[in-house]
């Protein structure tokens, strides 16, 4: 399983889009940073992404920005912790950035 | 499992050194061994001593450096990108010529040995990319 | 017989005068190289514009690159690979790279992700 991270927004950057061409199942997303304004229900990247990936987004990056309330349901939100977790449950880590 | 971090970004250029410190802690937290932290690109600014925020700001070189002392962590400065930034050691500033040096304590200056080294020898490679 | 080693792959994602990742990344993979280790190049998005033949970077005051990546191929780098669909939208003609290239569609490229030890991006 490959772990891709996010770190800037998709509205004005390119790293969300160019990691979508290139991910596939078994992967998990994690947006990060900026990368966390396409965990909202309003960016519409998301819809698009296969069931099999699992997206996460870094809730401190979430709480900081005010925006955890408005979550995709799509996406799972995880603490530091977490994410440390996850970077060791996935084999390899690609950072789009 | 060891752990090898990149971090890829300055401290104030972009937020990936500071996400990459909460990673680091979070995973010494939990118990992980952090083998390596390497400092590349615009990463090295992280390195410098004579960073001199306001108080009620974070200062990344001092939270790696309190982290280093604490958990014996290696803090591996790329030497090519740190002498085109201006972030050297005593030995690195009398070579060429500079009057001063400003690495902080417990970052070590080396080359990409050391980051080819952690990709071969980690059982993880975690990298903080920046706006670069 | 070789101890196993392990692969890595290396993917290049920026324009090459952005700032210093283009020669960044040149300077790991030389280097990971010299420690034999297994390397594949993935050069996606923007950063197949470094690539492309005839960059006169002198012209804004950048060290030429472009002269040093088709020595790659000698450096034992196993594959030079580039994304198919960032040369098409870019409209560039593989076949006029400064180096020989392995085109990949999507779903090649994205295998690559699963088929190296390690990753290092820039």
């Amino acid at each position: 399983m490959v772990l891709h991270t996010v770190c800037h927004s998709p509205y004005q950057h390119g790293a969300l889009r160019q990691c979508l061409r290139l991910i596939s199942a078994p992967a998990a997303l994690l947006l990060m940073e900026d990368g966390v304004y396409a965990a909202t229900r309003a960016a519409a990247e998301l819809v698009a992404i296969e069931p099999a990936i699992e997206i996460y987004a870094l809730q401190a990056d979430l709480d900081a920005r005010g925006i955890s309330a408005t979550l995709n349901p799509r996406v799972t939100p995880i603490d530091d912790r977490g994410f440390v977790e996850l970077s060791l449950h996935c084999a390899r880590m690609q950072a789009w950035y | 499992m060891n752990i090898a971090v990149v971090v890829y970004g300055s401290p104030t250029g972009s937020p990936a050194s500071m996400s990459a410190y909460r990673y680091v802690c979070a995973a010494l937290e939990l118990g992980h061994r952090v083998s390596r932290v390497f400092f590349y690109g615009e990463g090295v600014h992280n390195a410098t001593r004579l960073a001199a925020p306001p108080q009620d700001e974070t200062s990344l070189p001092e939270c790696w450096q309190r982290l280093a002392r604490s958990h014996q962590l290696e803090l591996i400065v790329c030497i090519a990108a740190a002498l085109r930034r201006g972030v050297l050691n005593d030995q690195e500033a009398a070579r060429h010529g500079r009057d001063a040096s400003n690495l902080a304590p417990g970052f070590e200056l080396s080359g990409l040995g050391q980051l080819a080294d952690a990709a071969l020898n980690s059982d993880r490679l975690i990298t903080f990319g920046g706006n670069g | 017989m070789n101890v196993h080693t392990k692969t890595l792959l290396v993917v290049i994602n920026a324009s090459p005068y952005r700032s210093t990742r283009a020669r960044d990344a040149l300077d790991l993979v030389l280097t990971a190289a010299a420690f034999e280790i297994p390397l594949t190049l993935l050069f996606c998005g923007d950063g197949v514009f470094q690539l492309v033949a005839d960059q006169r970077a002198a012209a804004i005051g950048h060290k030429d690159l472009a002269a040093t990546l088709p020595v790659l191929p000698l450096y034992d780098v196993k594959r030079i690979c580039v994304e198919q669909a960032a040369l098409a939208e870019r409209d560039l003609d593989p076949a006029q790279l400064l180096l020989p290239v392995e085109v990949l569609g999507s779903a090649e490229a994205a295998a690559l992700f699963h088929h190296h030890d390690q990753i290092l991006s820039f």
